[in-house]
């Protein structure tokens, strides 16, 4: 296979493994090392894609990852496609497909062209002055067609079947970069084997701008040479990390940087096991940047023909690809750096004229070699225009007077065009860093200033062009110094924001953003509306808002938008980086978190048996909690009527082992649960429990449970399921920030004990055959006591205590016995037919008792008042948690939603929770709302529906009839006590 | 001059050179009626309505950088008004109302795109707040409805209602008056508006103090170009309003946080309504550049420092990748962040003070944008009356001392 533009020999491509990749299914052969855009190239191909707004043709502007225009669909095989990718730094293999993008109904045609006749319409903000009649259009009509007319790319339609992964490293050095202040860099640093050092780049090999340098040397040797070398003495050391691939995309506090490693995109057939991509979040003691620098496009009109291309990447092309990006090339710059790609490609076989902005005066030693070279050289000439639509055919330069003054135009034909405006060193990660950046007019650019973290920036990235100068800076970076003899690089250029052009040329599209289709008139347009700050020229003329970020546009918008205001570029500062340096896939953020792995599923020691025994489960926060157990084909209503009647009747077993739990240990132990809790702890004794109420600062119920106070000194407080971690950080809050005083150490023990509640008439009697150590009777052993022992062998902590309103008890067993209690005492309850329950019939059976659940009854703005639980406020306290807001006005005032029952007229009707609740149902739109349903449930025990809710001043409405809003309209309900069965409490002490 | 096809038209033959100044740059006067502090959204609402509404043209807004640059410019655009309390369902919705008809009161297209805002709801818990939510808010006159988990697919095809995933979806809440606008131009087309009754907007000018009569009412502002004199200041300062108000000497019960968005590279449409959920923290639309604007949540710890997190992230696009699977190949293009105010309650102050002149809109924590007309609105008349309007009536400063809170994040476990 020959293609037209390869040349016979050179590149770092591999010739012996030749491929062949698709192009809107076109075959285009190639060869292994080559990226999407050097194969296109190698085969003539200039036009790959459409831009964002005008649908100009665009070809392939640069070799790297600042590339604006040549975003390609690429797909990998096997759902791995994905839009928008820059074709400089997509790795070609076999049968790789790509396909161009923006267009209707071909790239070669197409429909949306029209817009760039339009284009004296489409302004920049042209959206903001139109569309807005009739009202209605915008979103029926004007959106949805500038919606299909946006978004460049096709989004994914399949599942990703590929995997990421992620990982956290330290070291002591951080490089990014691996040019040649990046390699010196980590040559220094890493002499010391017990420094740590990582290397990352975001090309597939090591040596940045190196790669595509042929004809510099390094102390005597070939660049390519030099790098070898150097990576091999890298690679030896072990105490090196050489991450290629792998941009530096974000730089957060703490020299904490995010890098992305892109391991497989370059392969046709993943291997097995591989991720995708890897997220490395690095925490380095010092980061040294060796970013490089990006070339910086020419501001003339019609700048952006397929053909036309920044000079060091044609450079880059036939050296590092051996690809002729064109036979008969013109070249336009305003610095010396250009000379070098004209030189290269001259010596390639191309004919090469250079137009340069300069008088010859101001030219250095480039110039006389590129002449000796056999280039054509212009100085002193502009760039006003080019020919062609669809590949450049030609650029129109013309020649300056001694006064500037624009002379004749002439065409200078040509199949592919180079600019090159001088250089913009990549400060993006040290602006991440929050470094300021300074102006250096020398260098026209701006560069790091002060460090704010342990970072060094070197080499180009911060203006150091020369390569032994680069060399010397990346090893100072490091701390250490290394000097080399380098050939010399030609860096010089003379700053222009927009090429010379005669008066009164037509309108013409001169582009600063390629990408997002800004042309300097738009800058100007929108100066003139008043938009001065960069950061509303970047808003109002989307300039550097691309996916590239405006790598290669920011200084030019700058420079056009001093010129506009008469000021310097200093005075017009410059927008925030943001990360990422260049996009991430979302899935190397996500990493495995996905599926099961999404957030830890907690289960309970009993979960097995839960599983085993058919239970079906719900999420309580993290946890699987056992909702309900449906014998053979039961619902859940069925389900839950039986489990609920079992417990009643006989006894039921109930896993609570996900209630959170804190033991309060210490001197003040006592003193510290006072403070917390609304009520009294001090004169609790020992063997004793109590029930808590627990208040934030603003007086309003934030959790309860029982504690038991199992020595003078130790607590065993439980909490909410979902409130456990919330109320240890509380605890910790006050503890450490308000009462530092106090002796008392807290202790999460959630997973440290499993809890077994029987609960039922049957309750003693199931549990006692078990337990030898622990006096069982009611006087021993009363309602809200607490008792250790062993039960089944095991050591316990036994609490007399219940949720339901039935004799119960809970069983504290250490977690790993958890399931075997459990089934020694589901065994022992076989005789009363014992019956697991889920969550669903617990709040079942509690609602029939009026017992609140935090969350349900509650949501934040309830007092212990409000739920009819005033008693358990400790008026004589001095002080606790919450109490100096349960005295504020509009706390105390009448008004107030209080916690009632609520029966519907319709027995068989189960509110919405949530449903709300009116005294008048004929009254209009907006109605005056009253209250809310909290819980709502059939209960087969009472048989019939019943609901708690709050009411305003719902106690003194009992027998009153309201109004609940249901899918259908309003149902009837009347106002009784929040109790509904055994108000006096017999059944506790059964 | 007037925005319209025409005159679009029209400067097209001229080449766009007579196109006037959206907003001058006009040096600070030595005094003004009123002064507003802080010129984002809310601020230039304040001031277009101070001056359409109450006939008070002599006054300036002031801005330490520059207009629309601070949450204005940050957020993820996100309008609905399906609040739970009346006090909430009133301010939000009476925003709502002015968003649908605010590009023709201002004559510049803020793209009020009303797609429909759907709040995800993963478990017990959430279906019965959403409901609390929805018959709430039906009883105050505003639209919300249930969604079951295959109206929730019909509505939003690419949302994956599988029930195998963590978190499945069981259902959502979905406002269809809600939707999202395009967040630079409300600033700017409250700017230009604002402007051309005569509005002066000072930008790059930071107020570094008070100055007080001899009752201690408010007599001016000292600034970074000068002092200016006025008898009524408002501060709408957002992340920085407990800064501003300490140069006052008034301590706000304010806590500002780092909050999170970012955007992915331009595709074609293919998502077509604001996407919500709490429970898994994420929040996710599709700009009409072909964006998707994804919402995080704020940092746990306060500081003044714009940027956030990496965990906060990651943990954000974890959820978007399991709702979405297909947007894992989706790539990040730009991450930024803003500070937020956030006060006990989670509700907003708009509020006189115990200052005389001297008045405060702050504490919008991550929900502010989708309030901006509602707020400059009843601010506005807050200032021209010294008595506030009936829908902020209920939004005190003092209300944290008498505990009459509106406190929406409790009742609703869901983000602004």
């Amino acid at each position: 296979m020959t293609t037209a533009f390869r040349l016979p020999k050179g590149g770092r491509i591999d010739r012996t493994k030749p491929i062949v990749v698709r192009f809107n299914g076109r075959e285009v052969p190639a060869f292994q090392g080559d990226t999407a855009a050097s194969a296109l190239l190698a085969n003539g191909i200039h036009f790959v894609g459409r831009s964002f707004k005008y649908h100009r043709p665009r070809g392939i502007m640069s070799h790297g990852s600042e590339e604006p225009n040549a975003l390609l669909d690429v797909d990998r095989g096997g759902n791995r496609r994905e839009p928008n990718n820059r074709a400089t730094v997509v790795e070609a293999f076999d049968g790789l497909a790509l396909k161009s993008q923006n267009h209707w109904p071909s790239l070669t045609f197409d429909v949306g062209e029209i817009n760039d006749r339009l284009g004296a319409i489409f302004v920049a903000g042209f959206y903001y002055k139109t569309f807005m009649w009739p009202p209605k259009f915008w979103t029926s009509v004007y959106e949805p067609i500038i919606r299909r007319a946006a978004g460049l790319g096709q989004a994914p339609t399949a599942p990703d079947p590929d995997r990421y992964a992620q990982r956290h490293a330290h070291a002591e050095v951080l490089v990014v970069g691996a040019g040649p202040a990046g390699i010196a860099a980590a040559l220094v640093a890493s002499e010391d084997p017990n420094k740590r050092v990582i290397l990352c780049d975001e090309q597939a090999e090591p040596g940045g701008a190196l790669l595509h340098d042929v004809t510099s040397e390094i102390d005597g040797v070939p660049t390519s040479a030099w790098v070898k070398a150097a990576i091999e003495t890298l690679d030896a050391r072990e105490n090196v990390t050489i991450l290629p691939r792998t941009t530096a995309f974000g730089y957060f506090n703490h020299n904490h940087v995010a890098l992305a490693e892109r391991i497989t995109d370059h392969l046709r057939v993943p291997l097995t096991g591989l991720p995708r991509e890897r997220l490395w979040q690095v925490r380095a003691g010092r980061v040294i940047l060796a970013t490089g620098a990006h070339e910086r496009p020419l501001v003339f009109a019609d700048n952006d023909r397929p053909g036309i291309m920044l000079a060091e990447s044609l450079r880059c092309f036939v050296n590092r690809y051996a690809v002729l990006p064109g036979r008969q090339i013109v070249i336009a710059t305003t610095g010396a750096s250009a000379y070098r790609a004209a030189i290269d490609l001259k010596a390639a076989g191309a004919s090469v004229t250079v137009v340069d902005l300069r008088l010859e005066g101001d030219c250095g030693t480039e110039l006389v070699a590129a002449v000796h070279a056999g280039v054509e050289v212009l100085t002193n000439h502009t760039v006003i225009g080019s020919h062609g639509r669809q590949r450049v055919t030609g650029l129109i330069v013309a020649k300056l007077d001694g006064n500037g003054a624009v002379g004749a135009p002439r065409v200078l034909a040509c199949d592919c065009a180079g600019m090159s405006g001088g250089w913009t060193p990549a400060v993006h990660l040290f602006s991440q860093s929050r470094g300021k950046l300074r102006f250096d007019s020398g260098l026209d650019a701006f560069v790091p200033g002060a460090s704010v973290q342990a970072e060094t920036s070197a080499g180009s990235c911060r203006g150091v062009y020369d390569l032994a100068a680069t060399i010397a800076d990346g090893a100072k970076a490091a701390g250490g110094s290394r000097a080399v003899a380098a050939s010399p690089t030609y860096t010089s250029f003379q700053p222009a924001r927009i090429m010379p052009a005669p008066p009164g040329q037509k309108p013409v599209k001169a582009f600063v953003d390629f990408q997002n289709d800004v042309t300097a008139k738009d800058i100007k347009l929108a100066v003139a509306e008043g938009f001065t700050s960069i950061e509303h020229v970047k808003r109002y003329t989307t300039t550097g808002m691309a996916t590239d970020q405006g790598k290669t546009s920011n200084m030019n918008a700058l420079g056009l938008l001093a010129g506009q205001l008469a000021t310097e570029i200093p005075a017009v500062g410059t927008t925030t980086f943001r990360l990422p340096y260049t996009p991430v896939t979302f899935g190397t953020f996500a990493g495995p978190n996905r599926g099961d792995l999404f957030d830890p599923a907690r289960v309970t020691p009993i979960h097995d048996w839960a599983v085993a025994n058919g239970a079906k489960f719900e999420d309580v926060g993290l946890w699987k909690r056992a909702w309900y157990f449906p014998a053979r084909d039961e619902t859940m209503h069925q389900a839950v009527a039986r489990e609920t009647k079992a417990v009643r009747t006989s006894a039921g077993i109930f896993d609570a082992s996900t209630l959170g739990k804190i033991e309060v240990t210490g001197a003040d132990a006592a003193e510290f649960m006072n403070r917390i809790y609304t009520n009294a702890w001090t004169k609790l004794e020992v063997g004793r429990c109590r029930y808590g109420l627990m208040l934030k600062e603003d007086g309003y119920v934030f959790d309860d449970g029982v504690a038991a106070r199992l020595s003078p000194t130790l607590f065993h407080v439980t909490t909410t399921t979902g409130g456990a971690p919330r109320v240890l950080a509380h605890m910790e809050d006050f503890l450490q920030t308000e009462w530092p005083d106090l002796k008392v150490f807290l202790t999460s023990i959630t997973e440290q004990w499993a809890v077994i509640a029987v609960q039922g008439r049957r309750a003693r009697e199931m549990i006692a055959p078990l337990i030898e150590d622990i006096a069982l009777d009611d006087a021993a052993f009363p309602h809200m006591a607490v008792r250790t022992g062993h039960i089944a062998g095991v050591p316990c902590r036994l609490f007399r205590v219940s949720f339901t309103g039935e004799l119960g008890f809970e069983i504290n067993v250490p977690a790993d016995y958890g399931q075997a209690v459990w089934e020694a005492v589901y065994e022992s309850g076989r005789r009363f037919d014992v019956t697991p329950y889920g969550t669903e019939a617990m709040h079942v059976l509690r609602a029939e008792k009026g017992y609140i659940i935090v969350g349900q009854e509650t949501d934040g703005t309830v007092t212990p008042d409000d739920l009819g639980l005033s008693g358990l406020v400790g008026k004589a306290k001095r002080d606790f948690v919450g109490k100096r807001s349960l005295v504020r006005p509009d706390v105390v005032a009448t008004g107030r939603k209080q916690l009632v029952g609520l029966r519907t007229g319709d027995l068989s009707l189960i509110l919405d929770e949530g449903a709300q609740i009116v005294a008048d149902p004929n009254q209009t739109v907006p109605m005056k709302m009253i209250g809310h349903v909290t819980s709502s449930y059939m209960s087969a025990n009472i048989g019939r529906s019943i609901a708690l809710a709050l009411v305003v001043d719902g106690r003194r409405r009992m027998n009153e009839r309201l109004h609940v809003t249901t899918p259908n309209g309003f149902a009837q309900a009347t106002v009784v006590e929040p109790v509904f069965l055994d108000p006096e409490g017999v059944r506790l002490h059964a | 001059m007037r925005f319209s096809l025409l005159s679009l038209v029209r400067n097209a033959f001229s080449n766009h050179q007579n196109w006037g100044r959206q907003w001058r740059q006009p040096e600070p006067k030595k005094t003004y009626d009123a002064i507003i502090v802080g010129a984002g959204g809310h601020g230039l609402a304040t001031a277009f309505y101070l001056a359409s509404e109450h006939g008070l043209t002599n006054i300036a807004v002031i801005e330490k950088g520059w207009l629309g640059g601070g949450n204005t410019g940050r957020n993820t655009t996100i309008i609905r008004s399906n609040y739970l309390y009346d006090e909430s369902a009133a301010l939000y919705d009476h925003a709502l109302k002015l968003w649908e008809g605010l590009s023709q009161a201002l004559n510049y297209n803020v793209m009020y795109s009303a797609r429909g805002v759907l709040m995800l709801a993963h478990n017990h818990h959430d279906v019965m707040s959403f409901k609390r939510h929805i018959y709430a808010n039906r009883l105050n006159g505003v639209d919300n409805e249930w969604l079951s988990r295959e109206q929730v697919k019909d509505f939003c095809p690419p949302l994956n209602i599988s029930p195998d995933i963590r978190y499945p979806v069981v259902g959502g809440a979905l406002q269809r008056r809600g939707g999202v606008a395009r967040h630079d131009a409300v600033a700017w087309g409250y700017a230009r508006a604002a402007d051309a009754l005569g509005v002066d907007i000072i930008q790059n000018c930071e107020v570094t103090g008070f100055k007080r009569d001899a009752s201690g009412a408010i007599a001016g502002v000292e600034t970074t170009r000068g002092p200016i004199a006025t008898k009524k200041v408002g501060v709408v300062a957002a992340g920085h309003t407990s800064v501003v108000m300490a140069r006052a000497g008034l301590r706000m019960p304010l806590e500002s946080f780092p909050l999170q968005a970012l955007v992915s590279e331009p595709v074609k449409p293919v998502f077509p309504c604001v996407v919500m959920s709490n429970t898994i923290h994420a929040y996710i639309s599709q700009s009409d550049k072909g964006e998707l604007v994804i919402g995080a949540g704020t940092d746990q710890y306060v500081s003044y420092s714009q940027q956030g997190g990496l965990h906060v992230t990651t943990h954000t696009l974890d959820a978007i990748c399991e709702l979405v699977p297909e947007f894992r190949r989706m790539r990040m293009l730009r991450n930024w962040g803003g500070i937020v105010d956030v006060t006990p309650d989670r509700s907003p102050i708009l509020s006189k003070t115990p200052i005389a002149g001297l008045y405060v809109n702050c504490g919008w924590g991550t929900g502010g944008f989708k309030a901006t007309p509602g707020s400059g609105h009843a601010f506005a008349h807050t200032i021209a009356h010294d008595t506030p309007h009936a829908v902020n009536a209920p939004f005190t400063l003092d209300r944290f001392r008498t505990g009459r809170l509106i406190d929406e994040a409790a009742a609703a476990a869901v983000a602004h």
